[in-house]
């Protein structure tokens, strides 16, 4: 059967709040828009955030943009890009005003005006007072963010393949890219869609390690999607634990439980976080609580049976803020942890979160190919969200900034779009060999017979992740992990599908995710062992010092050979002095 | 615990089928849990997940005759043998996988998304904290399915009838301080069936994982309604 084709002026993968952001802006704009998605939209990841978004409103204390801008290149352990951060920050503003106005429902302070909470690594005058900037509804704010935006492109009628599957991008021999090869998931049939500009928004990948805050469907396809395309990543070796994952579950408990007032205690009923970052002890950045819960445990002073996690205590606030502000958290403590907050702490450890490093953009939201510090950027290309590496977040982002990450450069690069679709009015030719290629990594899941399953795969492979590319990274233990994943990826050859069905067949696109969660992963490990020093979430007990002389630059990793490079942090924000590289303390 | 499954494959299967597993019940285990290891040992079983802690809404099946998220559905607070079938009344595609199309267009059709009619102020609206709550109980839903597909009137008449959840939307907007389509949003309700087919028979709240009350927002629409016309 010929191969069914589609075309558009923009595809965007991902129906994020990244990609519906910038699907709303197209469609306003009448640009013929595709958004595909392997959920229905309002099931993508974004709706899974909890405590909010992060922008200088001052609705609760005295706050600025440049204020924002230091804690985020603070946060970044100085490896984020000063330039986007700029823009970032200032952007803030005007996108959650514009969020409340497609019709988020913000939780509200008593004068009318958006409720705004304290999150880790936020402080006023520079480095001074804690500053309260994070603006939510309740702790629901990624539920509000994104079915308002779906609600708004209902409303601009965008285009929507729900439930397809993208496989493979597309492209010519000048490397351009032409669209993307989906697989619709309801038939089993493949659908070629051709697009003058493509924009990946396909999310995280935390599912490459076992325990984590991400659902089943973060597998990191966009990212690999751009490896196998011969394009690079960049600072996978970032990944960060968020310090507050239900204990043996993985299970997020927002920051903003901290930020309302909950800390953190050992076995002892020590509230150790003062001894870890005396001044700002449990709103410390996420690396920094992460690892001290990591040591606390190791050191012997771990909570319960196994002495393998620590206690979150919320039972001091009343139970009128706990209602009000966190009742998600309420019911999710009582569901997965068996406890009620409101009378007892909750048990928690660290929870593989979120990842800082991914597709390399320029701050126009447009995929860099190669490591030259000036060099042009990939045309018609764009990434955005948390597949993406703008970099504002470097080596460590803090919390209520991806949200904001998502929503600015999906925006942008929404309006980026439109301005190129305007220049380049031509589909260029399409080219059946990229296409052939893509078609038979497809064919090869009809192979039969004996073989490994995915999930005894997938098993092993996201042991081995969490075991050898965790919270504390050494040379020989992440040199023997990198060998294994290598392993894995030669055992793929082995997996076979036992179910070669066309309809729904989960087996086949489970497979397809693992593919891509080993091209990630390997991309994680390699950097990481490469990066010898102790950045932001990238820890190094042999290398525990941050060497800005040799390593303040960004890794860019290739799947051909594991090929590694490095290029220049943009210290040189757009309007204001640059902020030169302190020592990190909270 | 045993469990006995839906099956159906429209490929392979003339007519759909129950089949029975036996899975080793571990603590804290939700239904979930259960099917991914019905999934480890028969690979072409098949259903929708993804979030794991009922935010996303995409696990709605039906367990011993009740629609329930399977990722909160502790094993504990189910009877053995597990029967779990797809949603009532939606056609499957295969397995617990049923195509929720008509659920989608019906919520579409109540206008979803926040209508001003007044140019926008430069900061946010305003809305006071008594406004806001006015959403709590409605803002929260997550279009899991739950609801609409317990509804003995949505099954009769799925395209006249709106079903709870669209309903509990049309009520989220016309309860939101900042909306200004009111008389619009009610008037596109009005007539025979859209609204008034609900019998406040109430399976839609018992079904409800997130709590909310889709009857009472029905009500409520129903008061306004009646307010307007006096
Ligand atoms: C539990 C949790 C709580 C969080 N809380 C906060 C918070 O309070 N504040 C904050 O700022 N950040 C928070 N974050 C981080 C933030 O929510 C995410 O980084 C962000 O939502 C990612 O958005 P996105 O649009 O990039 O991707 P996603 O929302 O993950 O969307 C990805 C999209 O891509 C699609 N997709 C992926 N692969 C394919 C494919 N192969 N084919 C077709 N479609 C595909 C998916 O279907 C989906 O639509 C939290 C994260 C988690 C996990
Ligand atoms: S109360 Fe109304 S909407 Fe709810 S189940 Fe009954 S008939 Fe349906
Ligand atoms: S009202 Fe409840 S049951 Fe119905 S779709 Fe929303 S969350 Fe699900
Ligand atoms: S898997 Fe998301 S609601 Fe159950």
């Amino acid at each position: 059967m010929a191969l069914e084709k589609q075309r558009f002026d923009t595809l965007i993968l991902g129906a994020g709040g990244a990609g519906l952001n910038a699907a709303l802006q197209l469609a306003n704009a009448n640009l013929k828009v595709a958004v595909v998605s392997k959920v229905f939209p309002t099931r993508s990841h974004t709706v899974a955030a909890q405590g909010g978004v992060n922008a200088a409103l001052a609705n609760v204390l005295p706050d600025n943009w440049h204020w924002h801008m230091f804690d985020t290149v603070k946060g970044s352990d100085y490896l984020g890009d000063q330039d986007a951060i700029e823009y970032m920050c200032r952007e803030a503003i005007p996108t959650v005003y514009e969020l409340e106005h497609n019709g988020v429902p913000f939780s509200r302070l008593a004068n009318g005006k958006i409720y705004q909470r304290a999150f880790g690594g936020q402080s006023q005058d520079f480095g001074g007072e804690q500053a309260a900037r994070t603006c939510a509804a309740a702790d629901r704010t990624g539920h509000a963010i994104l079915h308002t935006l779906y609600q708004q492109n209902i409303r601009a009628k965008t285009h929507f393949y729900d439930e397809y599957f993208a496989v493979d991008l597309i492209k010519d021999d000048a490397g351009m890219i032409l669209g993307a090869l989906v697989l619709n998931i309801a038939t089993g049939e493949p659908l070629l869609i051709e697009s003058k500009t493509t924009l990946l928004a396909t999310g995280g990948c935390g599912q490459v390690f076992r325990t984590t805050s991400n659902a089943h469907i973060n597998t990191g396809d966009g990212m690999a999607m751009v490896l196998r395309a011969d394009l690079p990543l960049m600072d996978m070796e970032f990944f960060q634990f968020h310090p507050t994952g239900i204990a043996g579950k993985g299970m997020l408990i927002t920051e903003g439980v901290r930020g309302e007032g909950g800390y953190l205690i050992n076995k002892d009923g020590d509230r150790f976080m003062e001894k870890y970052a005396p001044n700002a002890k449990d709103l410390a950045s996420r690396d920094v609580v992460a690892r001290s819960i990591v040591t606390e445990v190791r050191d012997g002073h771990g909570c319960g049976p196994e002495a393998d996690h620590v206690m979150l205590k919320v039972n001091h606030l009343s139970e009128d803020v706990i209602a009000k502000r966190l009742p998600g958290i309420r019911e999710s403590a009582k569901i997965f942890a068996g406890v009620d907050p409101v009378k007892d702490p909750i048990p928690v450890f660290p929870t593989a979160h979120y990842v800082m490093g991914g597709i390399p953009t320029d701050r126009f939201g447009r995929v860099m190919p190669t490591a030259d510090d000036d060099g042009e950027h990939l045309p018609g290309l764009y990434a955005a969200g948390e597949c993406a590496c703008a970099s504002v977040h470097g080596a460590n982002r803090l919390g209520g900034n991806s949200l904001l990450d998502i929503l600015v450069f999906g925006r942008l690069a929404g309006h980026n779009i439109i301005d190129y679709v305007k220049e380049n009015k031509a589909h260029r030719p399409l080219n059946e060999a990229s296409v052939e290629a893509s078609m038979a990594r497809l064919g090869r899941w009809d192979a039969k017979g004996d073989g490994m399953t995915v999930s005894q795969l997938r098993n092993e492979f996201r042991k081995t992740m969490e075991d050898h590319a965790g919270v504390f990274r050494v040379e020989d233990m992440m040199a023997e992990g990198v060998e294994k994943i290598k392993q894995v990826r030669e055992k793929l050859n082995d997996v076979r599908l036992t179910d070669h069905t066309r309809t729904f067949n989960t087996n086949r696109t489970e497979a397809l995710e693992l593919e891509n969660l080993i091209d990630v992963g390997l991309a994680i490990a390699v950097s990481a062992l490469h990066r010898k020093e102790s950045r932001g979430a990238h820890s190094r007990p042999d290398y525990p010092k941050r060497d800005d002389a040799e390593w303040m630059k960004h890794t860019l990793y290739w799947r051909e050979s594991d090929k590694l490079d490095y290029k220049g942090v943009r210290v040189q924000p757009l309007t204001v002095e640059s902020f030169p590289p302190k020592e990190r303390v909270y | 615990m045993k469990f006995s499954v839906y099956r159906y494959n429209p490929e392979t299967d003339s007519e759909p089928y129950m089949q029975m597993f036996e899975i080793e019940q571990r603590q804290g285990m939700m239904l979930r849990d259960a099917l991914l290891a019905i999934q480890e040992q028969d690979e072409s079983f098949t259903f929708r997940h993804s979030c794991g802690e009922g935010v996303c809404g995409s696990d709605g099946v039906n367990v011993n005759g009740s629609n329930k998220l399977a990722c909160i559905a502790p094993l504990t607070e189910l009877k053995d043998p597990v029967e779990v079938r797809p949603f009532p009344g939606r056609p499957v595609i295969r397995d617990l996988v049923v195509d929720m199309s008509q659920f989608y267009a019906q919520y579409n059709q109540v206008d979803p998304w926040l209508q001003r009619k007044e140019p926008l102020p430069e900061q946010e609206i305003l809305q006071t904290p008594e406004e806001r709550d006015q959403l709590d109980g409605l803002y929260e839903c997550i279009m899991c399915g739950c609801c609409s597909t317990a509804c003995p009137s949505f099954w009769w008449n799925p395209d006249k009838f709106l079903g709870p959840q669209a309903l509990l939307s049309a009520c989220r907007f016309l309860a939101d301080s900042r909306d200004q389509a009111g008389e619009e949003r009610l008037d596109k309700l009005e007539g025979p069936y859209k609204l008034f087919r609900c019998h406040t028979i109430m399976s839609c709240v018992e079904a409800c994982p997130k709590g909310l009350n889709p009857t009472k927002a029905i009500g409520h629409i129903k008061a306004i309604m009646l307010k307007e016309a006096i």
